[in-house]
Parts: C-alpha cells; structure tokens; sequence
C-alpha cells in the first residue's frame, strides 16, 4: 500500500493545527511547554482569533514562543510582559492580549508588574508556567522551588531559613478586585490537557469582556532540570507539586454572580 | 523694552499668580515673557519667588541678577532683593510685613498698603492684584486692556466671577500706591 | 494666527502630545517634570483625541508600557527625571535592540543617586552615549526653551518613526518649570490604522493573511547575527549622523572665542555673548540642538577659525569630551560648570572665561 492512499481526507483523525509553525521546538522532551503551546494554538484556531492575536513572550525558556505560533508576538524584557500587554492592550482594546510567562519572569523578576495588572484590572490573558525551576539558565532555584527541592543554585534543597519560601502567587492576585478569572491546570494526562485548553479558551473569552484579567497557572514539568525522565516527572509532579498547588479554579467572577 | 522684575513674599500671599497674570498680559500685547519660580534653598522658610522678564525681542537668558524691579512683600524678600535693584531701578514693598525700611538712595521706592486695599475691595486674596495694580502704576509696561485678557486668560472659567473683583483690586492698588 | 499660550515646558510636552496625534503616554511621578502627566490627566484626551494616559507603578514599567506600545506600531512617549531615567535604561536598551520608535523625555536633576530637584545637565552622558546595556544611541534632542518643547515632540516623533530609534528629549529643571509664551501649532489627528501599518509594516498590529507573521525581538543567540545586526545599527547610526545634526549659532561670524553649551545654559550663554561683545571682546555661542548626533563638523570648523573654546554645562564636565574631540587639539577648549542644582548667572561665565583666557 501506498502511503498516499492512507493520507486521505476520511482518514485523518488527528490535524496538527495551522497556527503552529513547523519549525522543530527546542523543548526537551518531556517538557510541558510544547504541549501548552498547542493548546494556545488550537484554542486561537479555535476562536478564529489568529488576525486579533498578540502574544508577548518572556526571558526563559519560552522565549522562543515567536518561532512557534504564527501570530504577531513581542518579545519582553525579563519579567515586564505584563507592562507590554498593558499598553499593547489599552492601544488595541479590539485585540486579544495575551502574556506567556514562567515562574521566574513572573513570580520572582516580574512580580511587581503581574500584580499591578491585576490591581489595575488590565483585559489581558496571562498564561503562567509554573514548573519550580528556572529551565533556561541551568535549573537554579525559582520563587515558587518547593522546600527540599533540589536545584543548582539549593543543591542541598530549599532550606526555609536559607532561600525563604514557595511562593503562590495566584491565590494572592485572586484578592485583587481587578481579576477575574484565575485557575491551576495541568497538561500530564489528555484529560487535563483537555481541562488546560477550556480553561485558556475561557481565558481568552473572558478577556473581550472588559471584566479585568485572566490567569492561567500551568503546574509543569521540567524533567531536565528536575534532573528524571519524563514519566518520573510526572509522578513527581503529582506527588510533590499538586499538594503545595492544588488544581482547580480558584477564581471566577462571573460563575460567583 | 526689556522689563525684568523679581516679585518675592511669603508662601500663600499670591506671588507666583502675580507674575504669571503680569507675564500672561504681556502675551497679550504681543511681548515674549519668561516666568521663573525660585528654584533650590531660597524656597525653604516659606518664601516664595518669581522673577519675570518682559521684552519686545526674544528673551536670553531667563537667570538675571540685576532686576529693573523688585517687588518684596516681607522683610526676607526685602533683605535680599533691595541690592538687586540695578541703579535707577524701582522697589515695591508692602510696609505691613517689614520691620526696615528700604535705605537704597538711587532707586525709587514705593509703598503699597495692599492688605487695606484688599479689605476695601472685600477679598484678601486679591492681595496680590493690589500690589499687581501699584506696579501698572508706576511702570504701565502693559495696557489696561491686555491686562482685563490676561486676567481672563489666568484665571480658571469656574472663577470668572473672580474676574471683576481683581481688576477693581488692580485699580485700587493704583490709587494706593505712594512714591517716597 | 496660532494660539499663544503662557505654559511651562512641562506642560507645553503634555499640550504637544495630545495636539501631534501620540496614541499613548506611560509615566510615573518625579519631580521636576510631574506636570506631564498632571497636565495629561487634567486635559483627558481619552475623551477627545482617543490618546491613552496611564500612571503605571514604576519608571520600569512605564517603559516597558512604551516598548508594548511601540511593537504596535502606535506614538507613544513617557516622561521622567534623571533617577527615573536610570530604571528605564534597561528598557531603552531593548527600545533600540528591537529597532523601536518612541518618545522619552528626561527631564533632568542633580545627582547622583536621589540628588536634588532643581536644574541640571548631568544626565548628558548617560542619555547621549547610551545609558543601558549594548552598543546603540539614541536620538537625543536638547530644547531650550518652552516654544522648543512644544516642537521636538512632533519632530520627535517623526526622528523615532523615520529612523526606527529611541528619540530622548533631554531638558533640565529649567526648560521644564519656566513659563513662557507657547504658540499652538496646527493640529495633527491620530494616525488611523491604514497609515499607521503603512509607516510601520513592522508592527504587530495582528497577523493579517496578506503578510508572515511579525515578532520583535532584540535576542539574538548567534555571534554571527548578532554581530551583523550591530553593524546595521552602526549604519543606521552614521546615517543619522550625516543627515539629522542640528545646531543654531549667536555671533560666531567673526568670534574670536566660541562657548558651547545646550539646553538652558546656551540661553544663559547668550546674554554673556552680549555682555563679553559690549566690551569689545569678539565672542560667539554654538548651540547643539541635537546632542546625538552631535555637530561635531561645524565645531572642528570653528576650532580652525577661534583662539578658544570654553564648554558651558550644568556638570562636571561631560559634553567639553565631545568638544574637545571634534576639536582634536585645533584650539584650547576649556570648561565651566555648576553642580546640584545650583545655577550659573552670565556674569558668573564671564569671570571663568576671563580666567581661562587670561583677559581682563
């Protein structure tokens, strides 16, 4: 059999979406970004929004998400996305804004610009990969490393009194008035990919609503600098990160009315 | 003409306002102005100052040591202004707030008793438009007229009221005013 | 005829934004150049020409604002003061890395650290050779007057969006607080969408089927990329270099002596050119309006025709470098200076140049 009698039309069950690029990722396997990335792509290809698109890409390991998605991406300074999508949105209130940010560049270098877009109730979607780690530089420790966490930078675990705590931030932003829907997803299994994606949909949805700002915290992997394969990551994950951030959402303005 | 004036006094007795509605008149007549506020340690003791200079060409520069007039509403602004006076030159001082009087013999001086002038018109806070009135007086460097379009110019729509009380304390202050 | 208006520098920036159609203005609170914003927020232009004003929470993110702004292709500024000025060079330096138009305008204080409030220049360096991180310029303009302030902000603009570059109009306490007669040019609307994707076909303005995706960046990686991007700069640079330098000139015709000096002292320096000639003493002024690029041709020329040069700055000295170096030894070149705030008077410029040139 030919391999072109098997590429037809009524047997394709599975289409890579348009919206991603075919360039190779430079993801370690294993690494959560890759499936995230999809997920953003399905749901802008989903929503027919790829024209009313931008994205604003951080310092880290995403960085690189402007080769990924054909949309209109800037790239930040580290830790400033949110500062970008400000204006950007404010500029363009027709567009949908969107940050895509790690734990470093949002909860360590770029704290004082997430939570004064929340403050300020900005219309922007912020996608938020928590993984404990920062994946780019070398695997040293994040804001949100949990206590005994090996790293480079704790390699003899997060010691409390030494490096302080975890930081969880999105029950901390779901305080401020100015946001409007916050949630902790995972991508391990298809049916939280699954649960990720309704959940960054809702997030774009809710962000044309002028009803204030969308957060979507992604519990990720990063086997490489977690130093396992990508299976025991997950497990890992599971086990050791789902505890300290369960979840769920934790806050929907428009489900509470 | 090139008219440089230094108009010194307490915080709150209207100085900076004088010297923007004397600046703003001046527009009116077609004449460049510059309006500096005190800048640096002058500023501390509740002192406030402005130096203003009216020319028919364009102004250079807006830092000058020697003023044609000096305008002192308290003996700070006096102590330090009275030297200032190029030869020849004119002082305004409101007696009420000086324990010295002025002692330079080669320029005029002149008193203006602006807080009685206000209380006649009904309003202390056209004090400094008393005073403002008393400086036309003696140096008519800007008609009446482009006076009544700086007033409107300076003073916020919401205070138009305001308009004909301090240009009855402009007139006022020209009555006032005495040459010693 | 236009209207005039009596208005500080300060407000004449925040008058000229809304007039010159910029789309938005991110800034934070700092004396002396406060009445920016205060102006922009009391003026509502939101409700008028559609420009957005916003206070953000730090000079880091004002900038960080205007570069997203920036990507879109729209006009946008902020304004701060020296210490303000030192947290947006990280920005500045992704501005130029990423090739993006805008407005910044300093206006400056002493220092270093929180210094004081009142005029100075000593941010000279800092702004014209760079400030943040990377080998790259700014456009830097030096107004010296409120009518000036008023004006660079459209030439601004059209400096930021010809050349794709950080444009920084660099004022001092002076510029920025005195008052001074203003004369309102004609109004220039808002860019609509089509032209602003024709001047900027760069922007993410959305990807439409008609084009590839666009993504700003200032990362690079490769040596190799890298190292050719700088040199495109360098080009871009030089380019600027030939065609923008703008200078004006008091009495140099037959100047025996020559100041230089910008912003609020050029003024100053005028009325000791005045004084120096009514004595007979043959003296003239160049003003640099533009600090980068600097008039460095028309000064080496006048090294060849002057006995001496004498920089006049509100530092320690940091422009007399650029003078010494269009001069390359033609002719002495010496320097005056006050600092923290504290203000030359003409006669006070006078002396120093008696001193320097041994006259009486």
């Amino acid at each position: 059999m030919n391999i072109e009698d098997i590429k037809k039309p009524e047997n394709i069950i599975y289409k890579k979406t348009p919206i991603l690029t075919d360039t190779v990722m430079h993801y370690c396997p294993g690494c959560s970004h890759g499936t995230v990335h999809k997920l953003v792509a399905e749901v802008i290809e989903e929503m027919g929004i790829q024209q009313d698109v931008i994205g604003i890409s951080p310092v880290g390991c995403s960085v690189f998400a402007y080769n990924y998605l054909k949309i209109d991406w800037q790239q930040a300074a580290h830790g400033r996305a949110p500062a970008l999508a400000t204006a950007t949105k404010r500029l363009n209130p027709e567009k949908y804004v969107f940050t895509y940010q790690g734990d470093g560049d949002l909860a360590s270098i770029g704290t004082a610009e997430i939570i004064h877009a929340c403050s300020r109730g900005e219309n922007i979607v912020v996608i938020f990969i928590n993984n404990g780690i920062y994946g780019m530089t070398g695997g040293q420790m994040a804001p949100t490393t949990l206590l005994g966490m090996k790293t480079a930078t704790t390699p003899y675990g997060r010691d409390a009194k030494l490096n302080g705590f975890p930081l969880v931030l999105a029950p901390m932003i779901a305080q401020l008035d100015g946001t409007a829907f916050i949630t902790r997803q995972a991508v391990h299994t298809a049916p939280a990919a699954r649960k990720a994606k309704a959940a960054i949909r809702k997030a774009f949805e809710y962000s044309q609503k002028g009803i204030g700002l969308s957060f979507v915290e992604i519990v990720a992997t990063c086997n490489s600098g977690w130093k396992m394969s990508p299976v025991a990551a997950n497990k890992w994950m599971v086990e050791n990160m789902f505890p300290k951030y369960p979840l769920g959402d934790i806050k929907d303005v428009l489900k509470a009315e | 003409m090139k008219e440089e004036i230094i108009i010194a006094g307490f915080g709150g007795q209207g100085v900076l306002s004088m010297g923007k509605i004397l600046a703003y008149s001046a527009i009116m007549q077609d004449m460049e102005v510059t309006w500096m506020p005190s800048y640096g340690p002058e500023m501390r003791g509740g002192t406030a100052n402005v130096s203003v200079i009216l020319s028919d060409k364009k102004i250079g520069s807006p830092i000058v040591t020697k003023y044609d007039t000096a305008i002192v509403l308290n003996q700070q602004s006096l102590d330090k202004f009275e030297a200032s006076v190029k030869p020849g030159g004119l002082l305004i001082y409101d007696p009420s707030g000086i324990t010295r009087e002025p002692e330079r013999k080669d320029i005029t001086v002149c008193r203006i008793d602006a807080i009685e002038v206000a209380a006649k018109v009904g309003n202390s806070k056209v004090y400094n438009m008393a005073v403002l009135g008393g400086y036309l007086k003696m140096k008519p460097v800007v008609a009446m007229e482009n006076v009544d379009k700086g007033l409107a110019k300076s003073i916020p729509a919401r205070y138009s009221d305001l308009i004909a009380l301090n240009k009855a304390a402009i007139e006022e202050g020209m009555k006032a005013i005495e040459v010693l | 005829m236009a209207e005039k208006i009596l208005m500080k520098g300060n407000e004449a920036i925040a008058i000229s934004a809304i007039r010159n159609g910029a789309d938005g203005y991110f800034g934070y609170p700092i004396t002396p150049q406060s009445e920016v914003m205060e102006t922009l927020m009391k003026e509502k232009p939101w409700e008028t020409t559609g420009m957005v004003v916003l206070q953000a929470e730090s000079e880091t993110s004002s900038i960080n604002m205007v570069y997203g702004g920036a990507c879109t292709g729209k006009k946008v500024m902020t304004s701060s003061s020296s210490p303000g000025i030192s947290l947006m060079c990280e920005g500045l330096s992704y501005l130029a890395g990423s090739e993006l138009p805008c407005l910044i305008v300093n206006v400056m204080r002493g220092g270093p650290g929180l210094g004081t409030i009142q005029p100075s220049q000593s941010d000279y360096n800092q702004c014209v050779k760079g400030g943040g991180h990377g080998d790259y310029h700014s456009i830097v303009l030096a107004p010296a007057s409120a009518q000036d302030m008023y004006d660079f902000v459209d030439w601004g603009f059209d400096l930021a969006f010809k050349w794709r570059t950080p444009v920084i109009i660099l004022a001092d306490g002076i510029i920025g607080q005195m008052m001074e007669k203003v004369e309102l040019r004609e109004m220039k609307p808002r860019r609509t969408k089509e032209e602003l994707i024709a001047a900027a076909p760069w922007a993410t303005t959305g990807k439409t089927p008609d084009r590839d995706y666009n993504f700003i960046t200032s990362l690079a990686l490769e040596s190799d990329f890298q190292e050719a991007f700088n040199l495109k700069l360098k080009d871009k640079y030089q380019k600027i270099e030939q065609e923008e330098v703008k200078y004006s000139e008091y009495m140099t015709e037959d100047a025996e002596y020559l100041f230089v000096a910008f912003g609020c002292s050029s003024r100053i320096c005028e009325a000791t050119v005045d004084e120096l000639r009514a004595q007979g003493i043959k003296v003239g002024l160049l003003r640099p309006i533009t600090l980068f690029p600097f008039p460095t041709g028309r000064i080496a020329e006048l090294s060849k025709q002057v006995k001496s040069m004498m920089s006049i700055e509100l530092n320690m000295g940091q422009m007399v470098e650029d003078v010494r170096l269009a001069c390359n030894g033609a002719c002495p070149v010496g320097f005056y200076g006050r600092l923290g705030g504290n203000i030359y008077t003409p006669n006070e410029i006078e002396e120093a140049f008696k001193k320097f040139n041994n006259l009486k």
